[in-house]
């Protein structure tokens, strides 16, 4: 009885320590910038900063949302991380196939991607600027090309994991090219591949603001940009918050996505 | 699922070598089985055994020699001649149910058409409660009982069995020694099938090869004619496992020579 009393306080501890120790360190963290602001806004050489502090930030809130700044910049942001990702998935995981199958592909293609791989994608902003017709294209571009080495080559590394007994069952039992990869490759690498997808979203996501500095008239990197320009420290401060939290929520849901959708069990 | 006929396998002469650099894996073998027959290959790690039924499904090229399936020469894999692993190979991606037909979606069967001869596999090797089961919760003996089923839906000729046992406890493997032999029966295919364990073979063959030596022969070719239900305790299955265990020490220690490549001999 006395055991069976332990391992329910046990399974009470081990499910409230970690939301516990969520809240703990977001309170954490919230002390300190409040420390921050207090500290500048109390003396007298930064008290122009002031509006860095997170009560300054929070009540800018109401009306960066009300005047739609918020919402614009989530929109505009949003649909080009979408169609960034879009692409570098359905670049990535073709090209990752490739390198797991092909030894001649890997072969061919190992020195060119590990350099391109290696070039910080800012640096090929003045280039897009030059081909691309529009600065969303661009920044597209931007973001496809820091995305796309994650996905591939998570792809890759999921494909030489996978059990080679499985094609030579499927082959066995009369698989076609096709069936193999849609019925035997996609899913042994589901999970690899949205690891992969999950740190390319964390690679656009941030580059996409630095990429929104030059140029464009929206978005959450412009809405930063613009708000230091106008010297408003309180917007720009409520709109990095509003970057980390969504980057953290869309991380969340890749997080979720991989823990309940791939069928690899936890050891 | 319907009777199912089986197959006459003629082997002959057939040699193979990984590459031109490596040395023979195995040489000359010769086999001939009428259909419905049981053959279980016997022999020593790296006599070639597996290399030979990889081969007979398919999946490896020979060097040189002949292999017809019902005089017709195996070209590649083919759902007709089914090959069960050393270990089940199931896809964890997919339920029992799924795992079971995937042969047939290949084959291009619609959901709704596999379901019965689907249903019907599952319930022979005695897995209905576990159909919607993901094939991670199952137990080992559990999963080579649904590969088992993943082969049978395919109402294979000629189903090859490569130590599919060995990875399992001793009531399981016993269990699914004498369920494979009897559907096998029941439903008239050929089992072709390697082991290291005489026991097995007793059990489950109508004739046993002894493959030894490196390259790999078969040294002896005996007939198990014992009625079923065999049981271990059985003495008649108690004395065949002495001969066997003898030809299997004379195979194994006896010289090699180019005189012995087809040599055979018969008992039993």
């Amino acid at each position: 009885m006395s055991n069976d009393n332990s391992e329910h306080v046990g399974g009470i501890n081990s499910l409230g320590r970690p939301i516990f120790n969520w809240f703990a360190g977001l309170a954490i963290l919230f002390s300190l910038w409040w420390l921050g602001g207090f500290y500048l806004e109390s003396n007298p050489d930064t008290a122009n900063f002031a509006d860095f502090g997170p009560i300054p930030t929070f009540k800018a809130y109401p009306g960066l949302w009300s005047d739609g700044t918020i919402p614009s910049a989530m929109m505009s942001s949003g649909y080009r991380l979408a169609c960034a990702l879009s692409i570098a998935i359905s670049c990535g995981i073709p090209i990752g196939i490739l390198l797991g199958r092909s030894k001649v592909f890997k072969e061919l293609s190992n020195s060119p991607f590990q350099l391109l791989r290696m070039v910080s994608p800012l640096s090929w902003e003045p280039i897009a600027v030059i081909v691309f017709l529009s600065w969303d294209q661009a920044i597209i571009f931007l973001l496809s090309i820091a995305s796309v080495w994650p996905v591939a080559f998570a792809t890759a590394a999921g494909l030489a994991k996978v059990d080679p007994a499985w094609f030579r069952v499927s082959k066995n039992l009369g698989a076609s090219h096709w069936h193999t990869l849609t019925q035997i490759i996609l899913p042994a690498i589901a999970f690899d591949i949205m690891t992969g997808i999950r740190a390319a979203l964390g690679v656009a996501w941030i580059v996409l603001v630095p990429a929104e500095f030059l140029g464009v008239t929206s978005g959450l990197g412009f809405s930063i940009a613009d708000a230091r320009e106008t010297l408003s420290y309180d917007h720009l401060t409520a709109m990095v918050l509003v970057i980390g939290v969504i980057g953290y929520i869309l991380d969340s849901i890749c997080g979720f996505i991989i823990k309940n959708y791939c069928w690899h069990r936890a050891q | 699922m319907a009777a199912l006929r089986g197959v006459n396998i003629s082997i002959k002469d057939l040699t193979h070598r990984y590459n031109p650099k490596c040395p023979l894996t195995f040489d000359k073998v010769n086999i001939e089985a009428e259909p419905g027959e049981s053959l279980i290959i016997i022999g020593r790690s790296g006599c070639g055994k597996s290399t030979l039924l990889h081969i007979v499904a398919g999946l490896l090229k020979t060097t040189s020699g002949t292999l017809h399936l019902n005089n017709e020469a195996v070209q590649g894999p083919s759902p007709r001649w089914v090959m069960m692993f050393q270990a089940p190979h199931l896809f964890p991606w997919m339920t029992v149910e799924r795992n079971v037909g995937v042969g047939l979606y290949f084959a291009g069967w619609s959901k709704a058409k596999a379901k019965e001869r689907v249903d019907e596999a599952i319930s022979l090797v005695g897995l209905e409660e576990y159909a919607l089961k993901n094939t991670q919760d199952l137990s080992g003996g559990q999963q080579q009982r649904v590969a088992l089923a993943r082969s049978l839906v395919m109402e294979p000729e000629l189903l090859l069995l490569d130590e599919p046992f060995s990875a399992l406890d001793a009531f399981t493997r016993t269990a699914l020694q004498k369920d494979v032999r009897s559907i096998a029966k029941k439903m008239g295919f050929n089992l072709l099938m390697v082991t290291h364990d005489i026991d097995e073979a007793v059990l489950m063959a109508d004739r046993a090869l002894i493959m030894a030596g490196s390259p790999g022969k078969i040294m002896h070719d005996i007939n198990i004619d014992i009625p079923d239900p065999r049981d271990r305790a059985d003495p008649e299955v108690q004395r065949m496992r002495k001969d066997l265990m003898q030809s299997f020490h004379e195979a194994s220690h006896a010289p090699m020579d180019s005189s012995s490549n087809t040599q055979m001999s018969s008992s039993g």
